[in-house]
């Protein structure tokens, strides 16, 4: 499945160009490794990212190697969700959701998938 | 249930309601009677395990297991046997007839012959204003999820029982400071675990104290704490604080169907998960405030399992 995934893989190197100047809205999981309900959304994560495919972009950010981002947006919990548009965070979820949650929230940034 | 057509709503014999222990247990015995039961996975997939680290107490296990790698393992053995899990919540039930309707996520009508309850229990929060503001920004009821933000750091956890033990104990691993703050002059939790907490040279005791707020802009940056003997009001600066002080069943959903106690808990009939409607079974901690451990949720769950098969068949007979 990682060959097909169409999300972004986010470091602190990047996420500048990646998601603050990003023409599209982006929705940023922080997660990491060791975090349990990170793994109950991470195949959510990776359907978004193919329904919202040249709508909205989707990114993962580990922040065990990218604690600068992380540590920037105040996230002290994971999994946390992001939502950015025009460089700025407009909305955000901590824990797990279910995936109509995190579609509808996109859509109102995004629009309606393809 | 306005609003919503159940002419064509697909129609289960077994629908189980939660994935944790239990209803995944449920779940493969169900299965493997051919039932093909629908799993409704719920809020938080997994269950309680799914914010563990190890488990040490399962048996078959001699060199423990991650919590979330166990609920995969279960997860995979259920839908082995043809179970299906399928992931959502149910929002709203009709017990009051059979067969007993369900809608999941607001929107999609399911019909059941039978309803196997195993929503579980979720952490409890103090119910401050500030603790929902702060919510992943500095307070967090999972220390095995979000310790790791809190290296070098002082925090503070709340909680008395086995949770609130196992939690500070974790914290070790990051924070440089543990205060464990308790309203009580002792802890509920097993000898063992208080035995590892009180010689932890990391973890101080903040006996007799309660939480009466949490301070912070952006991110926590302290709690005011009050020792109940004196009445002293007082500051504790803490970048992270953790709530462990304990669970409620997640049962509301049928509070206007099933006999419950004073808490929540589901009542079940003595030796069978046997509700007080004919054709629903409940099972683990939604029905237990005793032992609430995952071999006994994923006992009831089995026992559950097997109720709903044998009360299907004398339905049939």
């Amino acid at each position: 499945m990682a060959q097909d995934a169409k999300y972004v893989t986010l470091t602190d190197a990047n996420f500048a160009s990646e998601v603050l100047e990003s023409d599209q809205p982006v929705l940023v999981d922080f997660w990491a490794t060791w975090c349990g309900p990170c793994r109950i959304i991470a195949p959510v994560i990776v359907e978004l990212a193919d329904e919202f495919e040249g709508k909205a972009k989707i990114g993962k950010l580990d922040v065990d190697h990218n604690p600068q981002t992380a540590m920037q947006y105040g996230v002290r919990s994971i999994p946390t969700l992001l939502f950015f548009k025009d460089g700025q965070v407009v909305d955000q979820l901590v824990g797990t959701a279910p995936k109509k949650v995190l579609a509808a929230k996109l859509e109102a940034l995004a629009g309606q998938p393809a | 249930m306005e609003g919503i057509d159940f002419g064509s709503a697909e129609h289960r014999k077994v629908v189980i309601i939660g994935t944790g222990p239990a209803g995944l247990t449920a779940a493969i015995y169900s299965a493997r009677a051919n039932f093909a039961p629908l799993v409704i996975q719920g809020p938080e997939p997994g269950g309680q395990l799914i914010t563990t680290t190890d488990v040490e107490n399962y048996p078959g296990f001699p060199d423990g297991i991650m919590g979330p790698d166990m609920m995969q393992m279960f997860e995979k053995q259920a839908e082995r046997f043809g179970a299906e899990l399928r992931w959502g919540t149910v929002t709203s039930v009709d017990l009051s007839q059979r067969p007993f309707k369900l809608i999941v996520d607001e929107e999609t009508p399911v019909t059941a012959d039978t309803v196997i309850v195993s929503t579980g229990a979720s952490a409890m929060y103090l119910g401050l204003e500030n603790e929902s503001r702060l919510l992943g920004h500095g307070v967090s009821a999972c220390a095995t999820c979000d310790g790791a933000f809190f290296r070098e750091q002082n925090v503070a956890i709340v909680g008395g029982g086995d949770t609130a033990m196992e939690e500070a104990l974790f914290l070790t691993r990051f924070a440089s400071k543990i205060f464990l703050i308790h309203r009580r002059g002792e802890f509920r939790a097993s000898k063992i675990m208080q035995d590892r907490v009180l010689s932890h040279e990391k973890i101080e005791v903040l006996w007799n104290t309660t939480v009466e707020d949490i301070r912070g802009d952006k991110l926590v940056e302290g709690l005011v704490i009050k020792d109940v003997n004196t009445g002293e009001v007082r500051d504790l600066d803490v970048e992270g604080f953790f709530v462990a002080i304990g669970h409620t069943p997640n049962t509301d959903l049928f509070k206007d169907f099933l006999d419950m106690d004073e808490t929540g808990y589901i009542q079940t009939q003595s030796d069978s998960t046997y509700t007080n409607i004919e054709g629903v079974f409940a099972c683990g901690d939604a029905q237990d405030h005793i032992y609430r451990q995952a071999v006994t949720a994923a006992g009831t769950g089995c026992m559950a399992a097997i109720d709903a098969e044998r009360w299907l068949a004398d339905q049939e007979a």
